[in-house]
């Protein structure tokens, strides 16, 4: 346990703390998650390689829960990613992170707002609809494209 | 990408989960009948990892791992409260325990199974020692009481034939009785020969009723007697052909 802290702690800290923007309840959910793991051995498997995409999504989910004052929406054991971002290692992890953040900055910042409100914000589609003030429509596609934009800067890496 | 285009908007937002309302409810629908949309949508769930990845900031402090770590020393691995893994957990002990039963169960089976194989194998020497053995009585028998037996009085050369005589041979502890005879005469129409045992004590036990055959030899097997009879003579007299209770007089041949 005491080396996939070691690994992974920065990870889970880092979206926490980017959801709640809170020290102490990134901390919270830091060691929830950790204690997770360490009560359910099973829920991981440690032969798959780098576990940072599956804790980074689970960690964003009960950030969200927590920020939204809401109860857990899913359990960790039943949050699965079949197609996980091809990160063999944490070298790889840093060399796509470079990538991705590089695409953020360049994509229009009402694209990133949309996306981040969405991701790390927990807003749904409408609710980001009537903060910006921009169409239902216009804020769905500005997300998928976003991601579309993610996804192909770490694949012409 | 062979994505319906009219859920492709959807689902992004569904992968981000920020889709609500009717809109989720219809993409869920499709979701159950559409395999590319489901491949899409896992496909926007691992763009929607790296968007989580790339956020960044500081180190946790130092106090998070001590607090970690002080939560799981209060804690036993596996034996936490989330009632999914706590499932899990038991299987896992169940599990234990059954492979330790059957360990158990194995070796009891074993050593069981050790003991007939050791029965067995004494059974089958028994058996095999029996079957000699009555093998051996029954080519006797066999032998004593074929038809074409030849009953044979072999005698010093030049002697004369000898008289009408029996042998009689009593095991009183296997109360077993053979009687051989030869050179009986002829008896009289409905007439045979009675073979008598008579004990120390009481009065003369019928033995068996037997007719020579045409060269005077005759014979008696285990007759059905009484058990332990302690035996002080035999005697032959002649009865009518059923037999008699007790011996008619004359007794026609004496041995003891």
């Amino acid at each position: 346990m005491a080396q996939l802290y070691t690994r992974y702690s920065a990870v889970v800290y880092a979206v926490a703390l980017r959801v709640l923007a809170d020290t102490a309840a990134a901390e919270d959910v830091l060691q929830e998650i950790f204690m997770q793991l360490w009560r359910n051995p099973g829920a991981f498997d440690a032969g798959r390689g780098n576990l940072a995409p599956w804790l980074a999504v689970i960690t964003r989910n009960r950030a969200v829960d927590s920020l939204r004052k809401r109860r857990p929406q899913t359990d960790i054991l039943e949050t699965t990613l079949s197609v996980e971002p091809d990160l063999a290692g944490d070298a790889d992890r840093g060399r796509a992170m470079e990538k991705v953040r590089a695409a953020l900055t360049e994509m229009p910042a009402a694209q990133r707002s949309s996306l981040e409100m969405a991701y790390f914000q927990g807003y749904s589609h409408s609710e980001i609809s009537h903060k910006t003030g921009e169409p239902l429509g216009t804020i769905k596609t500005r997300i998928r494209t976003g991601l579309m934009l993610l996804r192909k800067a770490v694949e012409t890496r | 990408m062979s994505v319906h285009e009219q859920f492709a908007d959807d689902l992004a937002l569904y992968a981000l989960g920020c889709l609500e309302g009717d809109e989720r409810a219809a993409l869920e629908k499709h979701l159950e009948e559409c395999a590319s949309c489901r491949r899409e949508l896992e496909q926007l769930r691992g763009d929607a990892a790296l968007l989580a990845l790339s956020a960044s900031g500081p180190r946790p402090p130092a106090r998070s791992q001590a607090r970690l770590m002080e939560a799981i020393a209060k804690e036993p691995r596996g034996l936490g409260s989330v009632a999914k893994a706590s499932g899990a957990r038991w299987w896992a002990v169940w599990g234990w325990a059954a492979a330790v039963a059957m360990i158990v169960v194995a070796a009891m089976v074993w050593n069981q199974n050790a003991k007939l194989k050791s029965s067995i194998a004494e059974l089958q020497g028994l058996s095999e020692q029996q079957r000699f053995e009555l093998e051996h009585a029954r080519h006797v028998v066999d032998t004593l009481t074929a038809q074409d037996v030849q009953r044979v009085d072999v005698m010093q050369v030049g002697a004369k034939q000898p008289p009408p005589q029996g042998k009689a041979i009593y095991s009183r502890q296997n109360n077993g009785l053979i009687f051989v005879a030869s050179n009986l005469l002829p008896l009289p129409a409905q007439k045979a020969y009675e073979l008598w045992i008579i004990p120390t004590k009481g009065a003369p036990i019928p033995a068996g009723v037997f007719k020579p055959d045409a060269h005077g030899g005759a014979m008696v097997i285990n007759p059905p007697i009484p058990a332990g009879v302690e035996a002080k003579a035999f005697a032959i007299t002649i009865e009518p052909e059923a037999g008699s209770t007790t011996p008619t007089m004359p007794i026609v041949m004496l041995g003891g």
